[in-house]
């Protein structure tokens, strides 16, 4: 039995159960929660702070099922010497953790409503939570549509995930790449170009959005052109985060903490600050 | 005009009463806290500056010592009328007391098995008193409380260091030339948050301290001492010289409406002017009583058995301070002097309640530049297009 922890600052060792490649640079990782008091329980959209013995600590969003405590899973793209660190452990070793952190997608409020999900790349990751909350409770929710760009094909996360979810009949999804070969048979373009085709009616519309942050400005911005009010488009935001919980500073963006105000914002919330370079 | 000393039969002071007090008696109260077990804190001269250190009692206050402050300058004068508290802020504040520069949180240590166990050290606690604390930096503490003890998670380590102190404030009777607390709402005088609070009167013929007291703590202390009752003239003598420090004061700062102003104005290009100026060098945040960011690096020993985090302070003046995967987010530095204001003077407001800055006027004074945060929130006010 691991102790409840009370300084926030203070990771717990947490075994890896197994690993999965997603593509060249991103793993998976299934962490075993099932010793721990109340195994692991999250919101759609919350993350971690995970811990390489001696290399440091990094965030990472939570990607699996927040209704399976026994296992808590991370996908993690390779873009430093932490990130290098996790994804390159073996099964069966420990890593530090510490949350989880920060506030959720509106799942609530989007009860009743249509759902639109725009992904870019690794944004996939922290709405795949959502994504498997709305299909669990697929009655709770009117028109359910997502859309998703990877830079290439092989970059394409969860694909068989994916295909299950293209396959079923209540549920829209799109898929772009920013360029592919000759046996790429679905679109090419940027994901904001999907919204156009996806049918949804924007004045009952919940948008959840992730993705670079670029990419999260031009799909705003498409959004809005579609109609949808700045107080129904949700997005995940990202900064240099080191306490997690609101104290060492690094995330402040504007006038909020990623940690803790965030990582998921009202859109209108950061409209102020959100395309000003440099903030 | 003498304000008059005159001994009286013991008598019980309570809350909110007011005693004269001359500098044997202060000296004897700096005893009795010593006596109850209070680690001194206060002034003290070292290196050419009134800094904050361990003192052993009265004697090593900065007696007859000034400072002479401007944009950029800090020098140390003698004053000849012994005063102990005849001087404004030094580079140091409390904020090193409470939010240590560096502290180890944790150790880990590899297992046979592959995995790890982790250490953490018992926060470190401490019963210090406080000597001679500006009413800017009492702001400067609560502002600190505030960002480290009240969000939905506390910092156990502040949280120790701030149970067990007693605070001696003093009111503040010199203000520097690069003082604005009185346009921030924070000075001179000292309003709560204090055991007891003096005001310091020196002239060729007395020396004297009116101690307000503030709290049972404060009342115990000076209930050691046959003291004398202040006089209604003596409070009206010492809220005069605490007015008059507010009339004195160098700078001041328009806050009406700064937080908007400053939110509309992220692309002014005065920003662009400032930071051809700013030299990036951090000082700013360093001496500033209410920057608390920290950073946190990990340490490995040679053989990698253990590891260690330390916690430092950060600046956001540093260009790795916004670092994300693919560069920092702040890269130029128009962008990390106007996080440092705008996040001072206008953000904080929204994320904590009140303004983050007290106008102790520190950053004006260490900016090797004197770069002068009033005058630039004047610029951008004048810049303002609407």
């Amino acid at each position: 039995m691991t102790p409840a922890r009370t300084d926030p600052w203070v990771p717990e060792p947490i075994s890896i159960k197994r690993i999965a490649r997603e593509s060249a640079d991103t793993a998976t990782l299934v962490l075993d929660t099932s010793e721990r008091p109340g195994g692991f329980a999250f919101k759609p959209g919350q993350f971690n702070m995970l811990y390489a013995f001696g290399i440091g600590e990094v965030p990472i969003s939570i990607s699996g099922d927040p209704s399976d405590t026994g296992e808590l899973v991370h996908t993690i793209r390779v873009v430093g010497k932490v990130t290098e660190a996790l994804t390159g452990m073996a099964p069966g070793s420990t890593l530090g953790l510490r949350g989880p952190f920060g506030t959720h997608w509106p799942l609530e409020e989007a009860r009743g409503r249509d759902v639109l999900i725009v992904a870019g790349g690794l944004g996939l990751v922290p709405l795949r939570p959502a994504i498997y909350e709305i299909l669990k409770n697929r009655s709770a929710y009117k028109r359910v549509n997502i859309v998703y760009g990877a830079r290439t094909p092989q970059d394409i996360l969860f694909s068989n995930e994916i295909s299950e979810w293209r396959g079923r009949l209540d549920v829209s999804l799109r898929v772009t790449v920013d360029s592919a070969g000759s046996d790429w048979f679905g679109h090419v373009g940027v994901v904001t170009s999907l919204v156009k085709l996806a049918r949804f009616d924007p004045e009952a519309t919940v948008a959840m959005v992730c993705g670079p942050e670029i990419m999260m400005r031009f799909a705003v911005r498409e959004l809005e052109t579609q109609g949808i009010a700045d107080e129904r488009i949700y997005l995940s935001t990202e900064r240099n985060l080191q306490c997690g919980v609101g104290l060492c500073g690094h995330c402040q963006h504007g006038n909020v903490f990623v940690c803790k105000d965030g990582p998921v914002f009202r859109y209108d919330r950061l409209a102020p600050f959100f395309s000003k370079r440099e903030v | 005009m003498p304000i008059g000393y005159q001994e009286r039969p013991l008598v019980p002071l309570d809350v909110g009463d007011r005693a004269i007090l001359r500098p044997d008696q202060l000296s004897g109260i700096l005893a009795a806290l010593r006596g109850r077990g209070y680690t001194l804190l206060g002034p003290t001269v070292r290196d050419a500056a009134i800094i904050y250190a361990e003192i052993a009692g009265a004697d090593d206050l900065p007696v007859g010592w000034t400072d002479v402050q401007s944009p950029g300058s800090y020098r140390l004068a003698a004053r000849p009328d012994g005063a102990f508290f005849g001087y404004s802020v030094g580079p140091h504040s409390w904020k090193a007391t409470f939010h240590r520069p560096e502290i180890t949180l944790w150790q880990a240590e590899r297992q046979g098995d592959g995995g790890f166990t982790i250490h953490e050290p018992a926060p470190e606690t401490s019963r210090v008193a406080l000597i001679g604390v500006r009413a800017c930096e009492l702001a400067a503490i609560r502002i600190q409380d505030r960002v480290l003890l009240d969000g939905p998670f506390a910092d156990p380590h502040y949280a120790a260091r701030r149970r067990d102190v007693f605070v001696v404030a003093v009111n503040c009777t010199e203000p520097g030339d690069t003082c604005f607390c009185a346009s921030m709402g924070t000075g001179p005088g000292v309003e709560s948050g204090f055991d007891l609070a003096l005001t310091e009167f020196v002239t060729d013929t007395e020396h004297l301290f009116l101690a307000e007291i503030g709290s049972g703590a404060g009342a115990e202390v000076l209930a050691e001492w046959p003291v004398d009752r202040a006089t209604h003239g003596q409070i009206a003598a010492a809220a005069a010289r605490t007015q008059a420090a507010a009339q004195r004061m160098g700078r001041s700062v328009d806050t009406r409406d700064v937080k908007e102003v400053l939110a509309r104005n992220l692309e002014n290009p005065r920003w662009e002017e400032t930071a051809a100026r700013c030299l990036g060098c951090t000082n700013c945040t360093q001496v500033c009583p209410t920057c608390f960011c920290t950073a946190v690096h990990d340490l490995t020993d040679l053989s990698g058995r253990t590891a260690t985090r330390v916690r430092q302070w950060d600046s956001c003046f540093d260009r790795s301070f916004s670092y994300v995967h693919g560069g920092s987010v702040r890269r130029s530095g128009m962008s990390r002097y106007r996080q440092w204001l705008t996040h001072k003077m206008s953000f904080w407001a929204d994320e904590f309640g009140s303004l983050g800055c007290v106008g102790c006027g520190r950053c004006i004074t260490w900016c090797p530049k004197g770069i002068d945060i009033t005058a630039e929130i004047a610029a951008i006010r004048a810049a303002d297009p609407s």
